[in-house]
């Protein structure tokens, strides 16, 4: 499953990425393999939408989040 | 004189700015904006009653791998030991509610070798929240120094000073990672070739060598073959690099962060964000908070602004009347002090506006707007981060072409800013008060609606419009150099720290009145020059012709209006004059003769210009710049040819779109060329914007004629 199939309120774990550079910048910004995410709120358009993840609030498009495989 | 050099580094929103503030009591710009803090900033510290130190502030970045522009300053310091700010010692920065996550960049730069110290920053926040850090375990662990404090608070501050004045200056941080098994030869080879000992500092070299400049053309293509013999993969490498920091990190925070109260975290923000980013409400508020930003930058600013006109126009009446007549003195207060006053005339909008600005950005509502506006924003080419020097636009082109550097996508940068000198800035609306209150009746629609103040908002939607319809096509003609991305750290609410706000509102008129000052006021003695003189023989005829009729005269009314005619004829006749007149021929199907022609010449440098030089043209006397002068005179002028009026309502409309349009401000250029570093784009804009004002001036004058 996709990181941008939740809505707001679910979580997940990170299990993998899909696209090699996107992960690099996901990573240094704290979404690793085996972190707990979960999705906030979305933008009041639907897009981008706003995750807590290692104890911060972090925003990314859609697109960047249908390259976070999770369970 | 600084015994050591000492760098700030850290991930943004750490209160690494603040702590600078702290140490060098000299206050800088600030913000929860991620990447604020732009240029370099450098102050100084009295560390002990021997000791001075040299503070210098990094941008804020999470890794050593840049993403931004001004984040690449980062490496490029640290790494290069013959960079005029290269640290003794690196005080890393980091947020004591997020460790981990800050650590990493710390782990990335012990690997440099260079000698460093922690601080745990926002100690009482982390406190607040539950978390409790043990900072003496911590600091044997990273074997540096680790100082707990909270440079909000001002609390920690004389433990930090020693222990800068302790840091040993042999570095002695544990090394976390082998970095040698992402590449074992290619950091071999590599560290031969640049003689280095270090293997991190190696490794970087191979990401990283085409953005570094102190590399010879020679060393970079040595560097690149080596990349290439052992196809040397960035990105996985990367990765790899990353997964590794963060596992040795999970070992060094075990058993050291004790969090107790997990619940209460994030409650004050979330409310809030459940409302200023809400569905219905989060646009709504937005515009509103627009509205009075708007209605702050003119209604607050009219005031002050009155008072500084006031000011130059007794310095100058005061200057004529005391200094001795003459070439130098009119060049002086008809050119200098003139040029001077249209600049200082807009501190007063410049200032408001980024003061409300950087109250936005430091409470962090502005990242919310940024992310709130990102969809709209990129169907455009355009990032949500655009929207911050878009707004700033309508105060000043220049100090928001230079925020656009905390965009980190380069295509996304550029069309920034391509399009931002199109929104109405302030030195457009003496411009549009001026034609709106000659043309546009002054009525009320509906009882309340002002139709001049319609038509002036209308103006400020026209250029908006245009600014996202031109980013739009910009966005099929320009090539992305790299995918668009958008990750972007969400900051705590927190109340704004005044003392920021106030030295962000002196930061940015200085640099106005610096950046746009000099170009101003050059132009404003060309102009009065090329006014003022002209070719000998037309001026020798025209003194000789009203010497003639004064002598007939005796009546000082009748000699007043003859001494006007002869200054109106000889403004005809300067080279100023000559150039409109050349010129006309190309503005007359917008509805242009050659005296506004000459208006649009010396527009070019400045549009504030405009009504100085209709004041000039129509030869108000004393200087008196009073609108309603220049409005009756203007008013009354007549086409001599056919006798009707020259500011119709479709000459003035013609007018008015031409200045929205057109690319009227050198100062914006030169801003254009030193952020871009090249001259294309400055060029591109200045053809492309001023042939948009041609093409809509021409339709409208000819539809409305």
């Amino acid at each position: 499953m996709k990181l941008s199939q939740l809505n707001p309120g679910e979580q997940g774990t990170i299990v993998s990425f899909t696209d090699l550079e996107m992960s690099v910048k996901l990573m240094e910004m704290g979404c690793l393999p085996g972190e707990v995410v979960e999705v906030e709120r979305f933008a009041p358009l639907g897009d981008p939408i706003a995750i807590r993840v290692a104890g911060y609030q972090l925003c990314l498009r859609k697109s960047e989040a249908s390259v976070i495989i999770i369970q | 004189m600084a015994d050591i050099k000492v760098a700030l580094v850290g991930n943004p929103n750490t209160g690494k700015s603040t702590l600078f503030n702290l140490l060098t009591g000299l206050n800088q710009k600030i913000g929860n904006f991620p990447g604020i803090t732009v240029d370099k900033k450098v102050g100084f510290c009295k560390l002990s009653a021997t000791q001075n130190a040299e503070i210098i502030d990094l941008p804020g970045t999470y890794s050593l791998y840049p993403k931004s522009k001004d984040e690449s300053i980062v490496f490029q310091v640290l790494a290069d030991k013959n960079n005029s700010s290269h640290p003794d010692v690196v005080v890393l920065v980091a947020d004591a509610t997020n460790l981990r996550r800050n650590l990493l960049l710390c782990s990335q730069v012990a690997d440099l070798g260079l000698p460093m110290l922690l601080v745990l920053n926002m100690t009482d926040m982390a406190r607040k929240e539950g978390i409790h850090v043990n900072v003496n375990k911590l600091s044997e662990r990273l074997g540096i120094q680790v100082v707990a404090m909270s440079a909000r608070k001002n609390d920690g501050l004389d433990t930090l000073k020693k222990a800068i004045s302790h840091t040993t200056a042999i570095s002695t941080q544990v090394s976390g990672i082998d970095v040698t098994i992402f590449a074992p030869e290619a950091i071999a080879e590599v560290k031969a070739k640049i003689k280095t000992e270090n293997d991190y500092y190696a490794l970087q070299v191979l990401h990283q060598h085409e953005h570094l400049t102190f590399f010879t053309a020679k060393e970079q293509q040595e560097i690149e073959a080596i990349e290439k013999a052992h196809h040397f993969e960035s990105s996985k490498i990367q990765g790899a690099e990353t997964i590794a920091r963060y596992r040795y990190l999970s070992t060094v925070l075990t058993d050291l962060i004790f969090d107790t109260g997990a619940e209460k975290k994030f409650k004050v923000t979330d409310k809030l964000d459940s409302i200023l980013t809400n569905r219905f409400w989060g646009f709504f508020i937005f515009i509103l908070i627009l509205f009075f930003v708007f209605n702050a930058i003119f209604s607050w600013s009219s005031y002050p602004m009155e008072l500084i006109e006031n000011g130059f126009v007794w310095l100058t009446e005061f200057g004529h009347a005391h200094l001795p007549a003459g070439v130098l003195t009119n060049l002086l207060l008809d050119g200098v002090v003139a040029g001077l006053g249209g600049i200082i005339i807009f501190i007063p909008q410049i200032a408001i506006l980024f003061a409300l600005i950087s109250i936005l950005e430091d409470t962090g509502y502005m990242a919310r707007v940024t992310f709130m506006m990102d969809k709209i924003m990129r169907k455009f080419g355009l990032s949500g981060k655009s929207v911050v020097p878009m707004i700033g636009g309508i105060a000043c082109a220049v100090p928001s072409i230079m925020s656009a550097r905390n965009i980190e996508n380069w295509k996304d940068r550029i069309i920034t800013i391509m399009v931002t000198p199109l929104v109405s800035c302030s030195a457009r609306l003496p411009v549009y008060t001026l034609l709106i209150s000659l043309v546009v009746p002054n009525k009320m629609i509906l009882g309340f609606l002002s139709l001049q103040g319609l038509t002036l908002m209308a103006m400020y939607v026209i250029s908006i419009v245009a600014a996202i319809l031109v980013a739009l096509v910009m966005k099929f003609i320009i090539k992305a150099k790299e995918k668009s991305y958008f990750i972007m750290e969400l900051p705590v609410y927190r109340m704004p720290r005044w003392s920021n706000v106030i030295y962000t509102m002196y930061e940015k008129s200085k640099t106005f009145v610096l950046e746009a000052g000099k170009v101003i006021i050059a132009i404003s003695i060309v102009l009065w020059v090329l006014a003022t003189y002209g070719p000998s023989k037309r001026f020798d005829a025209i003194e000789k012709k009203y010497t003639a009729i004064e002598a007939n005269s005796t009546d000082s009314v009748q000699l007043a209006s003859l001494e006007r005619d002869k200054a109106a004829e000889k403004l005809e006749n300067s080279y100023a004059g000559i150039l409109g007149q050349t010129i006309e021929p190309a503005i007359k199907p917008l509805g242009f003769d050659w005296k506004i022609g000459i208006a649009l010449i010396t527009s070019f440098a400045a549009r504030e210009a405009f009504v100085g030089t209709m004041s000039t043209i129509y030869s108000v006397d004393n200087g008196d710049e009073q609108t309603a002068t220049i409005r009756n005179k203007m008013r009354d002028a007549k086409n001599p040819e056919t006798g009707l009026p020259v500011f119709t309502f479709a000459t003035s409309l013609s007018l008015m779109l031409f200045y929205a349009f057109a690319m009227q401000c050198m100062s914006t250029v030169a801003v254009v060329y030193r952020e871009t570093k090249s001259w294309k784009w400055p060029v591109i804009q200045l053809v492309y914007m001023t042939a948009m004002a041609y093409v809509a001036s021409l339709i409208a004058y000819q539809f409305l004629k």
